[in-house]
């Protein structure tokens, strides 16, 4: 419950934001810059004088948008894959795992890294570098669960009827490994938003003007002395992001298994 | 003085006497570690472009026949005494006898001549060939003696040949001194420790005055928020240049420490490729420099330290004009001059940020400033490795910005090829003009025509002049307050 709560509040206030924000987010006034939170700004303004809460808001659209795709490249690339691979077998099945085996050797943010190196730095080299990563993900977990289901008798009573693989897959396989799957998301959006913090902080992700958390983080990291406060806020708001996204990941899987459900 | 000194001896005499174990205390320390940001490529100032090379061997381990001291003056370096002929042409050398190479060979005018012929070589790789380009032949008559004949009077000559690029090698040595610099100065390279520190120790054997430190380290921070919690513990002795300027007011607040705020050679520009569609029109670019509120970036970027620019050119230079008023901060008078150059609609340019924050922070205050008159900017930001392969040799850009640190470097805006793109046949007749003159006063006349052109062309918007953020143990004496060439010189440096 928590954890929808805090997800959807940071949807509303990233929906909020693409309408209006307190102060607008690129216009720079630099006199008024390093305030400490005040009434006119809640949370003091940047080394520019950019209101911090503006920018946070409109860094949440940043963070769920980049997230959402590379999520969203991860699940569809990533789950055909892994339903292919159960449902074929054989040499099939092997050119598609040892693929994913190869793509999860590297360690996600390094290849992150290098993706944005060789193709330049940017929000979008950023959201192919983390989708490609969600890719094994879910072609494992697919291919796991799917294969279990193949097993069972729905679905061998199917291909007795002489339905083929791919009708098989999309009418029985698919819905029953669905629930299984909206979890795994939900943990990979959290772990989607870490990603591209990460990458922002180190340069790599989204380009300034446009905010992000983990631009604001790298910025703060030279004014620890002087506005400790700059460094506090965009890292509450990926703690508490992550930590909601967590949450609603576990809330689901307690609603959607069967068997914790029966447990209750 | 004396008054002073005599308290210190008698402290010291009771320190000793009382305690014993004093003297140990007393004696001064003869090491010192001194960081900058960026780690040199390698050690061979005469075979690369990068600032680090210079800023750890100059003067430390390599030497030429004159050296800049840290006023910018020309002094006596190897070469003894110069004599010039009559008309301009002959400059003749005698070299310091007794100087020997950190290898034990001794140095005569053999491996001046060629050094020098070495340097200005057709596949040379000295990084700086224009300094040696009046120069028509180098002969060596006898050991002592080098003759350096011109094609054309040179009134910079000396200058020129007290610059990094144009140090003396041997010829033993000079196909490794990238990675091992055997030199002629009162410091020996010891070790590189890549990525970390470059280590040197005194040069016993040296022609000169000894350095006071025994050891010298060079240490390489690049983070800002490391280098401040470096110096804060003490770790290094002096960051010569410090590159947050927002860790400043706090050192200054800390009695253990010295901020010296001097002046560098350092013009920073948002430099413009000329060749660029719109960038081409001289409305527009006219447009962009009077778009840009220098102080606010100063300000926003730097914390307030810099000078701002009008063109160029160093403003602590005698020959400085000052033509910041020339295009003074007017967003109405940039959109018009946009509008009349036929982008009323708004433009769209592409901004290459290298990592250093008068860059990182001033690209995203400048971004704004020229959103404010209608040009959009899409800022990329890029290590310094991508600019200069993309920026400096592909001029793949619209606008990007760079402080130029080395010094007297107006000369860039007449070069056949430079990432400005800026050609124009005025401007390189008055470098040629200027190459050719000797006589101060009509130097200073020319210099100051060419700051006007690059004004008048608005070749690039001339933001500001780098101030030099020296912080230092307060005990630390001997360090240059200003850069007049990019050098650490740590000849005199030693502990009070």
């Amino acid at each position: 419950m928590i954890g929808l709560a805090v997800t959807l509040v940071l949807v509303a206030v990233a929906l909020l934001s693409l309408v209006w924000t307190p102060y607008p987010i690129a216009v720079i006034d630099v006199p008024g810059k390093l305030q400490p939170p005040s009434a006119e700004h809640w949370l003091g303004t940047d080394q520019f004088g950019r209101d911090v809460l503006s920018r946070i808001m409109a860094g949440a659209v940043n963070s769920i948008a980049v997230s959402l795709v590379a999520v969203g490249i991860g699940a569809g690339i990533g789950v055909p894959l892994g339903a292919l691979a159960a449902a074929r077998r054989g040499l099939v099945e092997e050119v598609v795992m040892r693929f994913n085996d190869f793509t999860f050797a590297f360690p996600a943010l390094l290849s992150a890294v290098m993706i944005t190196a060789l193709f330049g730095p940017g929000a979008v080299n950023a959201i192919v570098a983390i989708g490609i990563f969600n890719i094994p993900v879910f072609a494992r977990l697919t291919r796991g669960a799917a294969l279990s289901l193949w097993q069972r008798d729905f679905v061998l009573a199917a291909r007795v009827a002489g339905r083929g693989r791919t009708r098989i897959t999309l009418d029985h396989i698919l819905p029953n490994i669905a629930s299984l799957l909206i979890v795994q998301m939900t943990i990979q959006f959290a772990l989607a938003i870490l990603a591209e913090a990460g990458l922002s902080y180190l340069g790599l992700g989204t380009q300034p003007p446009n905010p992000s958390w983990g631009k604001m983080l790298n910025e703060a990291q030279t004014l620890m002395f002087l506005a400790p406060q700059l460094a506090v806020f965009p890292g509450l708001a990926i703690m508490i992001t992550v930590l909601g996204l967590n949450l609603l990941g576990d809330g689901l899987r307690d609603l959607l298994d069967p068997r914790l459900r029966r447990l209750r | 003085m004396t008054r002073s000194l005599a308290r210190g001896i008698l402290a010291g005499a009771i320190a000793c006497g009382l305690l014993g174990f004093g003297a140990v205390q007393a004696a001064a320390k003869d090491s010192l570690t001194l960081a900058m940001p960026l780690e040199p490529p390698h050690l061979d100032p005469t075979a690369g472009a990068a600032a680090a090379i210079d800023e750890v061997v100059y003067a430390n381990i390599f030497e030429g026949l004159t050296r800049i001291d840290s006023s910018g003056t020309v002094q006596p370096a190897l070469a003894e005494s110069w004599s010039v002929s009559g008309d301009g042409l002959t400059y003749t050398f005698a070299l310091r006898s007794g100087v020997t190479f950190h290898d034990g060979t001794g140095l005569d005018s053999g491996d001046v001549k060629f050094s020098l012929d070495r340097a200005m070589a057709e596949d040379s790789t000295n990084a700086q060939k224009g300094l040696f380009g009046a120069i028509a032949e180098v002969a060596a008559p006898d050991a002592g003696t080098v003759v350096i004949t011109l094609k054309q009077p040179a009134g910079n000559l000396l200058f020129n040949l007290g610059w990094g690029d144009a140090v003396i090698v041997a010829p033993e040595s000079a196909g490794t001194n990238k990675s091992q610099p055997v030199g002629t100065g009162p410091f020996a390279f010891e070790r590189w420790v890549k990525g970390d520190r470059v280590e040197m120790v005194r040069n016993d054997s040296y022609w000169g005055r000894p350095a006071k430190l025994a050891k010298a380290t060079i240490k390489i921070i690049p983070d800002p928020a490391a280098a401040t919690a470096a110096m804060l513990a003490g770790d290094i002795d002096a960051y010569a240049n410090f590159p947050a300027p927002e860790a400043l007011a706090q050192f200054e607040a800390d009695p253990r420490f010295k901020v010296v705020i001097g002046s560098t050679e350092g013009e920073t520009i948002l430099a413009i490729n000329n060749a660029r569609g719109p960038l081409s029109d001289l409305r527009v670019r006219r447009a962009l420099s009077h778009a840009v509120d220098r102080q606010a970036v100063i300000d926003g970027a730097m914390f307030g330290y810099g000078t701002p620019i009008g063109t160029h050119f160093a403003p602590h230079h005698p020959a400085y004009v000052d033509l910041t008023a020339s295009y003074a901060y007017d967003p109405a008078k940039a959109k018009a001059l946009l509008a009349e150059a036929g982008y009323a609609e708004g433009l769209k340019l592409s901004l290459k940020l290298p990592p250093p924050s008068y860059a990182r922070r001033g690209g995203e205050i400048i971004a704004a400033q020229l959103a404010a008159v209608g040009v959009e900017t899409e800022i990329s930001q890029v290590e310094w490795a991508q600019w200069l392969e993309q920026v400096f040799r592909g001029t793949d850009y619209d606008l990007t910005i760079v402080s130029h640190t080395e010094p007297m470097d107006i000369g860039i805006y007449g070069r056949e090829t430079y990432y400005f793109n800026y050609q124009d046949a005025d401007f390189k007749a008055l470098m040629a003009k200027l190459n050719a003159t000797v006589d101060e006063g009509a130097r200073y006349g020319l210099l100051a025509d060419a700051q006007k052109k690059l004004s008048d062309d608005a070749v690039n918007v001339f933001l500001f002049q780098l101030a030099k953020h020296g912080v230092w143990n307060k005990d630390v004496i001997g360090l240059w307050e200003n850069s007049p060439v990019q050098a650490n010189d740590l000849t005199a440096v030693y502990w009070q």
